[in-house]
């Protein structure tokens, strides 16, 4: 076992795929020689040369593009955004040629990809460096979306992104880089398509991913202070949902709350309890209820940021007012 | 009278062909056209379907660029791409029941006119949105570079062909895309059809510098314009950078002078364009032309040409019988070819 951080994890995850794999390189800005924004490729370009570990000009629908054609013709690309916001400007590649190309080709071409970085919102980064991505491109067909909260997971899960032969969004979060956990120091692969039941419980279940897991966290201590047993699943996959889990879960607790840090409007929360509705009614004693982050841009100002996203106090208040409505 | 850029002379003395070399150049060129007329005739007949943008009268280009190819270098497109196909070695019948929408089309039937893919035939598509397709081949370029110079694999000296039109040549992307082949000296070729419009843009409307080779220069890569409807001149200067792309020497844009003799797509009036300027280019057809120099050249007879043209209708024929007589997708596979283990 070894102490490590999330950023490391990442790190050693790429490390381990481009050594195991040498058609596995990565591209972004300042990935080489400045080693990433927040350091996940450190020094690789020293290891792997400037051509595996590629500082790209700042043209991100271009390099998203130039990855998908790599991929096309037999190379796994890894694309780092430096923050994932810029990839808006690469929407098209990621939606059109990213996702759709496959379907489009009638099979003749896969796109083994994975376009990661951090994403969410930090700490009074402003609007634009506050975005929450997931939600925009969970609509484009053919896309796997994953969000990793922890170190231990974030490796995992990464290592068996990049060995996925799908185009693969990986979100991680600019809060998260520095947490830590003992990795194994034996290889591990992570499914991409499994969520995690993180905390089982019988009275309630709550959805959540990336760094709302770690809020909703922090809830339970003041629930089970008060009796209350909550089951808490980290979503981890969220495009496909991975319904199994939860459906194991509602038909146990019956009543379900989505913890979220993107945008109420077309989140995820609303396509799962859509999904909810369509899969599991009979077996819900109440509404599934949404927390999500406020319909705003994101504001610098510090206390109107913390009203902006999902607090541990308001799930504790949601989860307590929604079982006192027991019947 | 219209105001026409002044083509470049090309003296085909200095590129000399052989007969079998000047056959399957104007084999290609003839298929192209034919092609497209079939389609045409196809579309009106509520045949086929969609947007169909049809390539007469630019066979030159195609013909010129993807000829001077290997058969295992890269061809990318745009949404009029069934000429680049079939240069690309797409079997006709296979495109035609792409067009159709059936199984045995060369997507499959999921593509269509403007999403025609061959992994077979290295022909990355087909690509319906302006640009989009130029980062794609960009990627495959860098593809090759990345296995000669990465992996060490000295026999990975494939180039790849960019197609698009002089509309495009305004995208981001396209300069973009220059920026990075020039900087990481990447086996490709910028081939810019430049037919004078852009749907209803006429492109000195949309450019503040109309030649387009120019912009090469600011890159540090080589630029040159062609005659766009002399094979022989397109060919001559597509073998120069295929040349000078598989020795390592990075990327060329070249700019060829062309014309669409049809509209837009099948649904444009095309009543924009002047009769005029129409003639002018009509007069220009890359296969009279062509034609002609063979003739001259005596590298084949009258009776060649109709033998080869009388052999392509019925390759197009054929194409249309196995088309028609193909099955439609089967509405099981619906969500077939989403992810990459269908
Ligand atoms: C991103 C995008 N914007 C607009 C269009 C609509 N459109 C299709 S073709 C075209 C003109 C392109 O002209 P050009 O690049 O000169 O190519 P040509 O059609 O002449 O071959 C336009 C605007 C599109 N397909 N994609
Ligand atoms: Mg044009």
């Amino acid at each position: 076992m070894a102490e490590t951080l999330m950023f490391n994890a990442l790190r050693e995850a790429i490390d381990e795929e481009m050594a195991r794999d040498e058609t596995v390189f990565v591209l972004g800005e300042d990935v080489g020689h400045y080693g990433g924004s927040y350091k996940v490729t450190k020094d690789l370009h020293q290891k792997y040369g400037d051509l595996r570990v590629l500082d790209t000009p700042i043209a991100e629908n271009s390099f998203t593009g130039m990855a998908v054609g790599a991929a096309m013709t037999g190379l796994r690309p890894i694309i780092e955004g430096m923050n994932m916001g810029f990839l808006l400007l690469a929407f098209n590649q990621i939606a059109n040629n990213a996702g759709m190309l496959r379907y489009t080709s009638g099979g003749n071409f896969k796109i083994p990809m994975v376009i990661r970085g951090p994403g969410g919102v930090g700490r009074q980064l402003g609007a634009e460096h506050s975005q929450r991505l997931e939600a925009y491109f969970q609509a484009v067909p053919g896309l796997k979306i994953v969000a990793c909260s922890t170190a231990y997971n974030a490796k995992g899960l990464l290592k068996a992104a990049i060995r996925d032969d799908n185009p693969v969004l990986f979100f991680e979060h600019v809060l998260l880089y520095n947490l830590k956990d003992d990795l194994p120091n034996h290889e591990y692969i992570l499914p991409l398509d499994k969520a995690e039941v993180v905390r089982p419980g019988k009275d309630v279940t709550i959805l959540t991913y990336s760094r709302m897991r770690h809020h909703v966290m922090q809830a339970t201590k003041g629930l089970e202070a008060k009796g209350i047993d909550p089951e808490v699943i980290d979503l981890i996959s969220l495009k496909p949902l991975d319904f199994e889990t939860i459906g194991a879960s509602i038909r146990k607790t019956h009543r379900v709350i989505v913890v979220e840090e993107c945008m109420k409007t077309g989140g995820i929360g609303a396509e799962i309890i859509a999904s909810i509705n369509d899969r599991l009614f009979d077996e819900l004693d109440a509404p599934v209820l949404r927390l999500s982050s406020q319909d705003i841009p994101t504001p610098y100002n510090g206390k109107l940021e913390s009203l902006t996203i999902v607090q541990p106090k308001q799930i504790e208040a949601a989860v307590e007012k929604m079982l006192a409505l027991k019947v | 009278m219209v105001q026409e850029r002044t083509l470049p002379q090309f003296q085909a003395a200095i590129a000399p062909i052989t007969a079998a070399d000047a056959l399957v150049l104007y084999e290609d060129m003839t298929l192209g056209r034919l092609f497209e007329d079939k389609c045409a005739e196809m579309y009106y007949r509520g045949k086929m379907f969609g947007f169909v943008h049809l390539y007469n009268g630019q066979e030159a280009v195609s013909t010129g660029v993807i000829k001077s190819l290997r058969s295992d270098d890269y061809v990318c497109s745009t949404y009029r791409d069934h000429v680049h196909a079939l240069s690309a070695g797409v079997p006709a019948r296979n495109v035609m029941a792409e067009l159709f929408g059936k199984e045995t089309g060369c997507s499959r039937g999921r593509g269509g006119s403007m999403h025609l893919f061959s992994s077979e035939h290295n022909m990355l598509g087909g690509f319906a949105f302006i640009g989009e397709g130029i980062p794609v081949a960009l990627g495959a370029a860098f593809q090759s570079r990345y296995r000669r110079d990465a992996l060490g694999q000295a026999g990975a000296d494939q180039v790849t062909a960019s197609f698009f039109g002089d509309g495009t040549s305004n995208n981001g992307q396209f300069f973009e895309c220059l920026n990075m082949a020039a900087l990481w000296k990447l086996p490709i070729l910028f081939v810019v059809e430049n037919n004078k419009w852009a749907i209803g843009m006429a492109h000195e409307r949309a450019t503040s510098q109309p030649e387009i080779y120019r912009k090469a220069s600011v890159f540090g890569m080589p630029g040159v314009e062609v005659d766009g409807m002399d094979v022989m001149a397109v060919r001559t200067v597509a073998q120069e950078a295929v040349a000078r792309a598989r020795a390592g020497e990075g990327p060329t844009l070249i700019e060829c002078l062309t014309y669409r003799f049809r509209g837009h797509s099948l649904a444009d009036p095309d009543e924009l364009r002047s009769k005029s300027e129409k003639e002018v280019w009509l007069a220009r057809d890359p296969i009279k032309r062509f034609e002609a120099y063979l003739l001259e050249q005596k590298l084949v007879s009258e009776g060649d040409l109709k033998d080869i043209r009388d052999r392509i209708q019925a390759s197009i024929d054929e194409a249309l019988t196995f088309a028609e007589g193909s099955p439609e997708p089967n509405p099981v596979d619906l969500y077939k070819y989403i992810f990459a283990e269908d």
